[in-house]
């Protein structure tokens, strides 16, 4: 009988690790000047020195190091005056020097912290991830194994290697211990994962893709019966490629072993694999034997010893946390939580905001943002981000449209002429020829013509029949291409016709 | 013409006496004609060499302005990659790799117009003192064939004691260029640690591998050392400062006032009689010359060989892994459902030989977990230790000095399976490296008892090259008037050349 999550939470309490590996979004790799464009034809992106080739060495990209110093700021970490690289040593065919370049006894950044929030039904709880340590290090190729039926590198037929990936720098973050979490533990690592992909997103170090493996966790769970403060055998899972797969799988891991505790069986130490289908976890390889890496200072590289003032000036760059900052906007806008939600969702807050910080009014910034450019977006399948159209662009077509120089209709053809690369909204208006009709005579004259035309229509609208006038404002509207003021046609009609 | 100077040959080719076209053939026809005897060579680049020549002279012809080396031939061991041409390391492994770029080293070399002949016989992947190691079989020593020519680096100082070429280029991790050119009668400089580029240089000990000239005088070899030393930013332990005054100092060769310092640990039990009367006798020379005779005490170098043989296995097991048959070199055993790992261990079990075997097991295990602090971690404080010796030392001298090996060269096969033995060669040679310190060996003379050449060693202090250069040129002009010819001349004349 397999237990309820209920029941293992009464009986035991969870114990948390998290490691998260982020791909810093460097023009270059860690160690040579090789790009990092993700998606290119295999093993287009190498050089001697990321194919290990003899005699090749390693340089250290300083880009790197300060994307580094930045996230151990932002996470309030100690950053070391001194640090090392060390060569972490194993063999396997997508690691060309067979020993991967990490820091190992002394890392970069130590000693942080990253407090999280979540929702729960006993209101918003609070909880401190206390932060072991930040280092650097350089990914692996990427292994392909065909044929066999485990995907694996055991019983495949062959193996591609593809080194573009061989060499991109790494972040590596390392939780302490975090034990009181309880039954909260599944929202808690998923909190802590989505907190620090926003402080990341933030700082611009990373391209923070959960799917795209630019931000990969390795959720380490253990149990211990509630009151005993030894702790129990962990597991390791890998392959957690979403917020939600992190929940899941910690919630998953806290059961399997629970299962294994009350049958009095041991849970063993080991790697497990996360199956986004099944929401399960399958056997890795085992840690029982630690695996020897034989780290040693790695000799081709002299030691980080950065500035101190250095990383003052950096310090003074950390932008505000994003979950504050947002807490401040949203209060600052006063939109409601679920709107807010929506912003971050579609990843366009950022713009929204710099929008608003250009002179637009926060709600219709918003809307233009979410909803006609969303939607030209998906139209076009592309990302908000990568159409032609700035915060600049929106901020002057509100203010154009709060101007009466628009209407809400007309601006939707200066957004969609601003995306197709005609210019800017000024440009597009004078180019497309686009303008609210609001001279009377003009108006006047068309309505006069519309009314000659439809006669009839007209008379049932003077004797007071005011649904059809729906027709005539169309008729007119059209004469005008669209440009007149449709409220201010309605009244001149309805004058015009003796019902105003 | 073989048997001039670099510096006398460099003369020639400014004043149009020679070409360097006609410079390269002839020292690829001394290759031709003692080369099967010596095997100094591993791959001779004869259509490269002279196509480099050609457009050197090319150049002089329309009158530019070249270095102070160009035109002049080189040999280049076999360690430094250079971009199309083989580059083995004296390993099977590696047979048929031609890299796809140059080292750092060649690359000075080419900007200098230094013409490269070609690659040069080694111990594999620089393990060794005898040049048995290499998979290509060993080179002989030019003033007797029956003998070794030193290691690693034996078919570098080999090639220039044959007049197979007036320059050459070494590296040295615990002596590969000082003791080679100690028994084979030439010159040989390890430069500062970080003072030649690594870039290219395929590593056996990241942290004390150091690349250097090889000639048969000391001002030839400051020639070469300013042609290939310098900043370079592909190499983070490189020095970011300018290279040592060599050439001046080597042309001054002032020892007035200089305080040489006699390492009183390096000199004595288990060093050979005639190597120790050469030595003396040096001694008086340059005390006659103006220098000051201190001695000096290192009392921590006689944990060196023991330190070395720890931290050097250990970066070579890491350095060597990348040898998997995955990419490059060698594959052995890559038949229809042969996984990876049985594909790495066949080629490594086939493509490596005894010598590097041993140091990667050495290595492996000194780096364990459990054995960490014990072997590699007491092995570093030992290098502190020995650089904090040096430093005492250099209060109270300038440079220091003692013989480059305890013996003259033994015969082929005679250490071979005493591995012991053989690493007790570098007992004098390997602090230097260990301390990241410059140093030389230029001849002394030959030992009494076996008519060998023996070597005499200085040491400078970090970015002081130029002082182990005033030294050895203060020496060898003493030596020179002393003789009254070359100590080359005494060699046996191999191939009727002169």
């Amino acid at each position: 009988m397999s237990l309820t999550y209920d029941d293992v939470v009464a009986k035991y309490e969870p114990v948390l690790g998290l490691e998260v590996h982020v791909e810093l979004n460097t023009n270059s790799k860690m160690f040579c000047g090789c790009s990092t464009i993700f998606g290119a034809e295999p093993n287009t992106q190498t050089c001697p020195v990321c194919l290990a080739l003899p005699g090749a060495l390693p340089t250290v990209n300083e880009k790197a190091i300060e994307s580094t110093i930045k996230i151990g700021l932002a996470l309030n970490c100690s950053i070391a005056p001194f640090s090392r690289f060390a060569r972490k040593n194993y063999f396997y065919p997508d690691m060309p020097k067979n020993f991967q370049i990490s820091q190992y006894d002394e890392p970069i950044c130590v000693n942080g912290y990253v407090d999280v929030e979540i929702e729960t039904d006993e209101g918003t709880k609070q909880f401190r991830v206390e932060v072991e340590r930040v280092h650097m290090e350089e990914d692996t190729g990427k292994s392909l194994h065909v044929g066999g039926a485990t995907g694996r590198i055991h019983g495949a037929d062959y193996s591609l290697l593809d080194y573009n990936r061989a060499g991109i720098p790494l972040v590596e973050i390392v939780t302490k211990i975090v034990p009181g979490t309880g039954k909260y533990a599944p929202e808690v690592a998923k909190a802590y994962v989505s907190e620090l992909r926003d402080i990341l997103r933030g700082l611009g170090v990373s391209d923070v893709k959960m799917e795209q493996g630019s931000l990969r966790c390795d959720a380490n769970v253990s149990l211990r019966l509630i009151g005993s403060d030894v702790l129990g055998t962990r597991s390791e899972t890998k392959n957690v490629n979403s917020l939600r797969s992190v929940e899941r799988a910690v919630r998953g891991e806290m059961i399997r072993h629970a299962e294994l505790l009350n049958k009095g069986e041991r849970v063993v130490q080991e790697t497990r694999h996360f199956q986004e289908d099944t929401g399960l976890t399958r056997s890795g390889r085992s840690k029982e034997q630690a695996e020897d890496y034989r780290y040693f200072p790695e000799p081709d590289l002299v030691p980080v010893a950065p500035d101190a003032a250095w990383i003052e000036e950096l310090r003074a760059g950390i932008p505000e946390r994003p979950s504050l900052h947002r807490k401040r906007l949203q209060e600052a806008w006063n939109v409601p939580a679920k709107e807010m939600e929506a912003m971050i969702n579609a990843d366009v807050l950022g713009i929204v905001e710099a929008t608003v910080a250009l002179g637009a009014d926060p709600t219709k910034a918003r809307s233009w943002w979410l909803g006609e450019i969303s939607r030209l977006a998906n139209e076009r399948e592309t990302a908000i981000a990568d159409l032609a159209i700035t915060p600049t662009d929106v901020a002057a077509i509100v203010a154009l449209v709060e101007k009466g120089e628009l209407t809400d209709k007309l601006a939707r053809q200066v957004v969609e002429g601003v995306i197709a690369g005609e210019g800017t909204p000024a440009e597009v208006v004078s180019k497309r020829g686009i303008k609210v009709v609001n001279d009377d005579g003009a108006l006047m004259a068309a309505i006069e013509k519309v009314c000659a035309e439809q006669a009839e229509t007209a008379e049932k609208v003077r004797s007071g029949h005011l649904p059809a006038a729906g027709a005539l404002i169309g008729a007119v509207m059209k004469e005008t291409k669209g440009q007149a003021d449709a409220a201010r046609v309605r009244e001149l009609l309805l004058a015009h016709l003796g019902q105003a | 013409m073989i048997r001039s100077t670099a510096a006398e040959m460099a003369a020639k080719l400014v004043a149009g006496e020679v070409t360097s076209v006609a410079l390269t053939q002839a020292h690829l026809d001394r290759i031709a004609s003692v080369d099967a005897d010596v095997h100094a060579f591993l791959h001779v680049d004869t259509e490269g060499a002279l196509a480099q020549a050609a457009a050197i002279d090319a150049k002089r012809a329309k009158g530019e302005k070249l270095s102070p080396l160009a035109g002049i031939p080189l040999a280049l061991k076999d360690v430094m990659a250079q971009k199309g041409i083989p580059t083995t390391c004296g390993s099977k492994i590696l047979e048929g790799w031609r890299p796809p770029y140059d080292s750092t080293v060649v690359a000075n070399l080419k900007k200098n117009d230094i013409v490269i002949l070609g690659k040069t016989n080694m111990d594999e992947f620089a393990m060794g003192s005898s040049t048995e190691n290499s998979a290509y079989g060993p080179t002989h020593n030019p003033w007797d064939l029956t003998r070794i020519p030193g290691g690693s680096g034996g078919g570098s100082s080999a090639a220039l004691a044959a007049f197979e070429a007036p320059l050459a280029i070494g590296t040295d991790t615990g002596g590969s260029i000082r003791q080679p050119a100690a028994v084979t009668g030439t010159v040989g400089v390890k430069p500062t640690y970080g003072g030649v580029s690594r870039f290219g240089l395929v590593a056996f000990s990241s942290s004390l591998d150091q690349a250097g000239p090889c000639a048969r005088t000391v001002l030839d070899a400051a020639l070469l050392h300013e042609a290939i030393a310098g900043h370079d930013p592909k190499d983070s332990t490189s020095i970011n400062a300018p290279v040592p005054q060599v050439v001046a100092a080597a042309k001054s060769g002032d020892v007035k006032g200089m305080k040489i310092g006699v390492v009183k640990e390096l000199n004595g039990d288990g060093y050979q009689a005639g190597v120790r009367a050469r030595f003396e006798e040096s001694l008086e020379l340059l005390a006659k010359a103006g220098a000051e005779i201190v001695e000096v005490s290192a009392p921590n170098f006689e944990y060196a060989l023991a330190a070395y043989y720890l931290i050097a296995p250990s970066e070579c097991s890491s350095n060597l892994a990348r040898f998997d048959a995955m990419r490059y070199g060698l594959r052995v055993g890559d038949i229809d459902g042969a996984s990876a790992e049985s594909v790495m261990n066949l080629t490594r079990e086939v493509g490596f030989g005894k010598e590097v075997k041993r140091r990667i097991i050495l290595g492996t295990y000194a780096l364990s977990s459990g054995y960490y602090d014990a072997y590699y971690g007491s092995a570093q404080k030992v290098r502190t230790l020995i650089t904090q010796d040096f430093t005492n030392a250099f209060t109270k001298a300038d440079v220091l000095v003692s013989p480059t090996c305890p013996t003259t060269a033994f015969k082929i096969g005679e250490k071979a399976n005493d591995p012991l033995a053989m690493y007790l060669n570098d007992i004098a040679t390997i602090p230097v490296n260990m301390a990241g310190i410059g140093g030389m060996s230029l001849p002394s003379g030959l030992a009494d008892e076996d008519g060998l050449p023996v070597g005499f060693q200085i040491m400078s202090p970090v970015m002081k090259d130029e002082r182990m250069y005033s030294v050895g040129a203060a020496l060898e002009a003493a030596l020179l008037s002393k003789w009254g010819a070359p100590l080359l001349d005494k060699a046996p004349i191999m191939g009727g050349a002169k």
